[in-house]
């Protein structure tokens, strides 16, 4: 690996964003904390009905991953975009789409993975069984890096606004749809003993999607913010 | 003529509908009509004010 | 040759002209159209079988939903055009065409629910055609929001194009996602209007309104962007003149 070439750069900008995590590791709980308390407030809201519980929990872990990514979306670029790394980036010789892609992989590694880990407990909570936690699983692992990786789009957009928060969720949430359909729609058939192939297939179709196409309109982005 | 009002017993919904589309697309012209207008005056000041 | 005539086109002080001498055209066009369609389909047109008379409501829902895809595609197109070849008038295009856009989608609901209200028994339903078309209207609301956030003309300009773009690929995959939702849960779509063999009297006056909404988008189009372009040319020399002969 030679020091100029695209892989050491693309690996050099994620292990910057996970160095920079790690020194700011209190801040990583919070997304999480986030995720464990929206899916907590719905049995309080319909009722502790066990039936009831089990048919919705799918939807309602989805939905909190949803907006823990949401939440955890700002920051991917704010910072680097406020100190001036971002102007760096973009001036550097390597496509700026590469170097979004590797900021998106560090984002997810520190927001998806951590909600991967924490859904099973969850799932557990809500008397979901074993194997449809698993399908839980498959989905969120597959769906949570096109949740950064379109997210990572509509950050780009807003970066340079002030208040750019709610308008955020506005852009974001409509594309988020088809996943949450698709993952939804897995878990729930996995729960009917049905099979989950066809949706599971769809979910890949959509990652390799995301991961090809969405590094540009972001890159596009980020340029138009900083100009 | 009160058949054709009537709209064999839906005249509410059919009526409400066609009535939300003439005002909303009404609405979508007489807006731009009195922005135009509005800028127009605005602008025209601004000029007999010598500004740029 | 084509260029020749984009490129005079595209110039603002040509277009506003323009636009001004063919808006008076463009209105009786409209008034014409919207009168034989109406008329079609409020008096000439039989009863529906099943329906009777509340199918008449098709006759401004299903043009305003046409309507409400149709312009996004506008909105992308002459957003790219605007974003890669830094056209300012495809720029304007782009942006007066989201709220006309956003309004055809609100009436496609509004009239939607009316129209389902007597038939279903609910103002509302989740079938795959009203969600995603509520959708829509949020990929609208975002263009709309993000434009109105950004302060400077020609950036967001720019940044409504990307959204608009990542939008316009978007939205065949979400209307194929919720149409398999929908079919999860409620079997056929109920929402389909008989589609093997629709009587010509029913259809001609919904191909007449289909039309004539085209040509209020026109207007309404023209309207807009002779606005934002105002706006955008204050202190140039043919605005000036324009405004000296008023």
């Amino acid at each position: 690996m030679t020091p100029d070439s695209l892989s050491n750069a693309f690996f050099s900008v994620v292990r910057r964003d996970l160095l920079l995590a790690y020194r700011h590791r209190a801040e990583l709980i919070n997304p999480l904390a986030f995720f464990v308390m929206v899916v907590t407030m719905f049995p309080l809201a319909v009722g502790a009905d066990v039936e009831l519980l089990r048919r919705i929990a799918p939807g309602v872990i989805w939905v909190a991953a949803l907006l823990a990514s949401l939440l955890s979306m700002d920051a991917i670029f704010r910072s680097d975009f406020e100190d001036g790394s971002l102007e760096l980036m973009v001036m550097t010789p390597h496509p700026l789409s590469v170097l979004v892609l590797a900021k998106v992989t560090a984002h997810w590694l520190l927001s998806g993975v951590p909600l991967l880990l924490v859904s099973p407990l969850l799932a557990v909570m809500f008397d979901i069984e074993s194997d449809v936690i698993s399908v839980l699983l498959i989905t969120l692992l597959l769906g949570t890096p096109v949740l950064s990786l379109i997210g990572a789009i509509a950050v780009a957009l807003t970066v340079g606004l002030r208040k750019g928060g709610v308008l955020l969720a506005i852009l974001v949430l409509p594309l988020y749809v088809p996943v949450l359909i698709f993952a939804s729609g897995a878990v729930d058939a996995a729960a009917s003993g049905l099979p989950v192939s066809g949706q599971l297939y769809m979910m890949s179709a959509m990652l390799f999607l995301a991961i090809t196409l969405t590094p540009w309109p972001t890159a596009a982005a980020l340029k138009m913010s900083l100009s | 003529m009160s058949d054709f009002l009537h709209m064999g017993g839906y005249a509410f919904y059919v009526w409400t509908s066609y009535g939300i589309a003439f005002v909303v697309m009404l609405i979508g012209i007489i807006k731009p009509l009195l922005v135009h207008k509005q800028q127009l005056r605005g602008l025209k000041l601004k000029r007999q004010r010598g500004q740029r | 040759m084509i260029m020749r005539f984009l490129h005079k086109f595209s110039s603002p002080p040509y277009f506003y002209s323009i636009s001004g001498r063919l808006l008076p055209w463009l209105t009786a066009l409209f008034l014409a159209l919207l009168a034989y369609g109406l008329y079609g389909g409020l008096v000439t047109a039989p009863a529906d079988y099943q329906q009777g008379d509340s199918f008449r409501i098709i006759y401004v829902h299903v043009p305003a939903a046409w309507m409400s895809m149709f312009i996004y595609v506008v909105m992308a197109v002459s957003g790219a055009i605007g974003l890669i070849w830094r056209i300012k008038l495809a720029e304007i295009v782009s942006i007066s065409s989201a709220p006309i856009g956003a309004s055809f989608t609100l009436l496609a609901l509004i009239t939607g629910s009316l129209w389902g209200k007597p038939m279903w028994g609910t103002w509302w339903v989740w079938d795959a055609r009203l969600t995603s078309e509520l959708i829509l209207l949020f990929l609208y609301l975002g263009v709309i929001g993000l434009y109105s956030a950004i302060e400077d003309n020609r950036t967001a300009s720019r940044a409504v194009a990307i959204l608009a773009l990542v939008g316009v690929v978007n939205i065949p995959i979400i209307h194929y996602s919720v149409e398999w939702w929908s079919s999860l849960h409620q079997g056929p779509t109920v929402t389909k209007f008989a589609k093997p063999s629709i009587h010509i009297d029913m259809l001609i006056p919904l191909l007449v309104m289909a039309v004539a909404f085209k040509v209020y988008y026109v207007i309404a189009l023209l309207l807009r962007s002779r606005n934002e372009l105002v706006q955008r040319e204050q202190g140039s020399r043919w605005l000036d003149e324009i405004l000296e002969n008023k």
